[in-house]
């Protein structure tokens, strides 16, 4: 049986891994390359770097990271943040990185996961999506919008581009079974509302993703003990769960994580 | 034989750094290449590869003789993902295309009833644990897997192990010194490597 995967997210700037809490309050945890090979003794499963590197000139020290990676990490891992063309995806994937993860390019210009997924296969092109709840009056909804009752009330998911910084007024939902038409061939979904709060997933928006897509989903945002990341696995159809800090700061361990996985008989890889 | 040198070819066909980092850290010496000469003195041949069949068979078109030739002089051959499927008979992979037709059998697509690509950890069923590949592997292991077609062998006695999606398919197979895999050996962590170095020690017997 195909197992739900673990995944850790390594967010790095200037070659160095950070991750910010609710994006912001960045603290740094050590060199990519060393925590990826550590992950996977650990027994992760997949891995993700976000390069959130403002300077686009610093593009080298991405790539010398990812072939350093690529030379020592036998599991396969994505790389995403400041991918603008198809070329910066080519020479990404030809330093040894799996798959790539587009986000803001994606929605300014979504051709570029159609022509990406053409050139190099829709399984190396991953959409990341941010997306945050808007709540609406429930006597007067708007009528283009996918609503979904949650337990904090009626709402719709905003796309947020640039790290999180710019809302776009586009509905999430409907963004994600646009980025499978187009090609992408994994979706990473983060809820901006739940990131960095260890309050659990956004199984509302998760579930309704998966429900209405059919590529894998990587639910992401929210991951702060070992029950949060059953519950998305029970609760929802995802493929993935990704989380940072938490494997980061060792407060939930890998292999731990899989066995009581394993016991609510979720197909995970021991 | 103290160190194997392998010759992975070169084809143009997606990520050969990954498959070159796997072998050399079960201990061999790998060349990436398409050079004949090279081919000729290796110890052992690997084609790897992710893309479409029909491009594969297009630009392997000026080493299909000398890679067939060595391996019908016995030298030992690894095929991963694309280059496990290639050395069938043919594939419908965008029309139908003719393969290296080591072993007979056709290339199809998955079974639509599942999401294609099949990618992800996915376990493999041992069906012939005296192959030297799969010594010291655990039935039901985990391996990685990035496809969307795979072969039907002629002759299930070449079949060392299969997995399960949407139908059962040949995720391993081998006879004698062939040996080929749909998942990625290089991708798959310990098991994988572990793959990767009974292939090495087969060469060293």
């Amino acid at each position: 049986m195909l197992a739900k995967r673990i995944i850790p997210c390594l967010d790095m700037t200037n070659g160095r891994v950070v991750k910010g809490v609710r994006f912001v309050n960045i603290r740094d945890a050590g060199d990519p390359p060393e925590l990826a090979v550590l992950y996977e003794e650990q027994g992760a499963d997949e891995i993700i770097f976000l390069d959130i590197t403002a300077s686009h000139e610093k593009r080298d020290i991405l790539l010398d990271v990812v072939q350093r990676t690529s030379d020592q990490l036998f599991i396969p891992f994505t790389v995403g943040g400041g991918i603008r063309t198809v070329k910066d995806i080519q020479t990404i994937l030809k330093a040894g990185a799996d798959k790539v993860s587009i986000n803001t390019t994606a929605v300014k210009t979504p051709e570029i996961l159609t022509e990406a997924s053409r050139m190099f296969g829709s399984q190396c092109i991953v959409c990341a999506i941010d997306a945050k709840r808007v709540y609406v009056d429930e006597k007067a909804p708007p009528k283009d919008r996918i609503l979904v009752e949650t337990p904090e009330g009626l709402c719709w998911w905003d796309v947020y581009i640039y790290g999180g910084r710019k809302s776009m007024g586009i509905d999430a939902i409907q963004w994600a079974q646009k980025v499978e038409e187009l090609g992408a061939g994994e979706i990473m979904l983060t809820s901006m509302d739940y990131d960095g709060t260890k309050d659990g997933y956004d199984i509302p928006l998760t579930k309704e993703v998966v429900k209405r897509t059919n590529i894998p989903i990587i639910a992401s945002g929210g991951a702060g003990t070992i029950q949060h990341i059953k519950d998305v696995f029970i609760q929802t159809d995802c493929s993935a769960a990704l989380a940072a800090s938490i494997f980061h700061f060792r407060e939930i361990d890998i292999m731990e994580l899989k066995k009581e996985l394993q016991k609510e008989n979720i197909p995970i890889r021991l | 034989m103290t160190m194997v040198n392998l010759a992975i070819i070169n084809y143009e066909m997606g990520n050969l750094k990954s498959i070159s980092s796997g072998l050399k850290k079960v201990g061999a010496s790998v060349q990436i290449t398409k050079d004949p000469n090279v081919i000729k003195s290796s110890d052992g041949i690997v084609i790897p590869g992710v893309g479409a069949f029909g491009d594969a068979m297009k630009n392997l078109a000026s080493l299909k003789e000398i890679i067939l030739s060595q391996i019908q002089e016995g030298k030992p051959f690894l095929g991963v993902c694309l280059g496990f499927q290639l050395i069938f008979e043919e594939s419908t992979e965008f029309g139908l295309h003719k393969g290296l037709n080591i072993f007979g059998g056709r290339v199809i697509r998955l079974p639509e009833t599942v999401v294609t690509p099949h990618m992800g950890w996915n376990q493999i069923f041992i069906k012939d644990y005296t192959n030297p590949l799969v010594e010291g592997i655990d039935d039901k292991s985990y391996v990685y897997f990035v496809h969307s077609y795979y072969p039907v062998p002629t002759a299930p006695e070449i079949i060392i192990a299969t997995t399960q999606y949407g139908v059962e398919f040949a995720s391993m197979v081998a006879k004698n010194h062939i040996f080929a895999t749909q998942f990625h050996p290089e991708k798959s962590s310990t098991v994988g490597l572990k793959i990767l170095k009974n292939f090495i020690n087969f060469i060293k017997k």
